[in-house]
């Protein structure tokens, strides 16, 4: 599956009610671990079945941002039934992003 | 087994990779985080010969490319100890022990904490290491900035465009940075600036909402703020080579211009080596004579 990218007015729709764990990737084109995230989140995304992985532009969306104290990227947040399960602040290698789905 | 592990693949390591490479020995790199090291949250390098405006990811991704396109292998694992085994070396990570015939240690430096009380637990929920990665999320926002060097006069410089207010925090009376920088800040109607001051306590429900600062007579004040900046320099990532590296006081590791520690065949490349000036371009020089000496020194095994 492709990563979405998802807004305020998407985000409940994809996220918060989505019926497996998500993965929110919260981003920003200027930022350079961001971009090497980036590949690794399309990998898993492309891989795996059992989650889905979406982007959240946080130029676009600074208030979804804030609502979920997110004030460093790249951001991960797990959702799990539309709470928040686990964040990943940081460049991560994709183990440990994936990790946090195991867990 | 392996020829030479570098451990860091910043700039100095991934140099060190192509050099070693150019020379055909086996070259494994292991990188804790992202390759690129400090360079990749540098939005413009403008200092690096030939490239005179280059993002710090697009340059490091360049070295990246160089370096596997060489025959490099890049692992990311955090590398926990390493040791000698005999005539070898020994590199220990979470997911095994890689010998190997040479080390460059090529770890570089990490953001010096204040070491207040629950400082890790609000990384990136309002206390921040780097105002150009995070400044964008204090738009309008109240923000302290720590620190009297350079780094923090610059950061506090960059933040007055975007927050409403920014409180720069300084245990002393005056600043090491340029007093160019300085007098620019004072200019700045948004800034104030809290001299003889430290900050004291971090006060957080969900994320950071205040710090507590003490002043040199003893005095505390709290301020209510969305973001904190630290800026209070940089330390080496030396921590465990002691046995085998000697180490500056201040925790760098002591090698000369040749890169050699006083263990044979473990060389220090990069901003973690004790030197006077630690730049891109250094460290990339330190990256070649490391890769250069440990190449002599697989040549005489």
């Amino acid at each position: 599956m492709n990563i979405k990218e998802v807004t305020q007015e998407t985000f409940e729709a994809e996220v918060l009610r989505a019926d497996v764990p998500v993965l929110a990737d919260f981003n920003a084109d200027w930022c350079g671990p961001c971009r090497m995230l980036k590949p690794l989140l399309d990998e898993i995304a492309a891989r795996r079945s059992d989650c889905k992985v979406v982007s959240i532009n946080i130029d676009e969306e600074m208030d979804l941002a804030e609502q979920y104290d997110v004030s460093s990227i790249p951001c991960v947040v797990l959702f799990k039934n539309g709470v928040e399960a686990e964040r990943s602040i940081g460049f991560k290698p994709r183990e440990a992003i994936e990790a946090m789905l195991e867990a | 087994m392996t020829d030479l592990i570098i451990v860091g693949a910043g700039p100095a390591g991934l140099t060190a990779a192509i050099y070693a490479r150019r020379a055909a020995k086996s070259v494994l790199v292991l990188e804790q985080a992202a390759y690129g090291g400090q360079i990749i949250n540098t939005p413009s390098v403008e200092n690096y010969p030939a490239e005179p405006q280059i993002s710090g990811i697009d340059l490091a991704t360049k070295m990246y490319r160089q370096a596997t396109a060489l025959g490099a292998e890049v692992r990311f694992e955090q590398v926990t100890a390493v040791r000698e085994a005999g005539a070898f070396k020994e590199v220990v990570t979470p997911k095994g022990t890689y010998p190997c015939k040479a080390v460059i240690l090529a770890t570089g430096c990490e953001n010096r904490k204040l070491g207040v009380a629950d400082e890790e637990k609000l990384i990136g929920r309002g206390v921040s290491y780097c105002a150009t990665c995070d400044g964008a999320f204090y738009r309008g926002k109240t923000v302290a900035v720590v620190g009297g060097g350079n780094t923090a006069l610059e950061d506090a410089l960059y933040l007055a465009d975007l927050a409403e207010t920014v409180y720069l925090i300084h245990r002393r009376d005056a600043f090491r940075g340029d007093a160019a920088t300085v007098a620019q800040l004072k200019a700045r109607e948004n800034v104030t600036i809290l001299y003889h001051s430290t900050v004291t306590r971090l006060c957080a429900e969900r994320r950071l909402t205040g710090i507590e600062v003490t002043d040199t007579a003893g005095r505390v004040t709290e301020l209510a703020v969305n973001g904190l900046f630290v800026a209070v320099g940089r330390v080496p990532n030396t921590e465990g080579f002691a046995p085998l590296v000697d180490l500056s006081e201040d925790g760098y590791a002591a090698a000369g211009e040749n890169c050699r520690t006083k263990t044979a065949g473990i060389f220090a490349a990069g901003d973690n080596r004790a030197k006077e000036v630690r730049q891109l371009v250094t460290a990339t020089a330190d990256g070649a004579v490391a890769a250069t000496e440990a190449v002599r020194y697989l040549n005489s095994l």
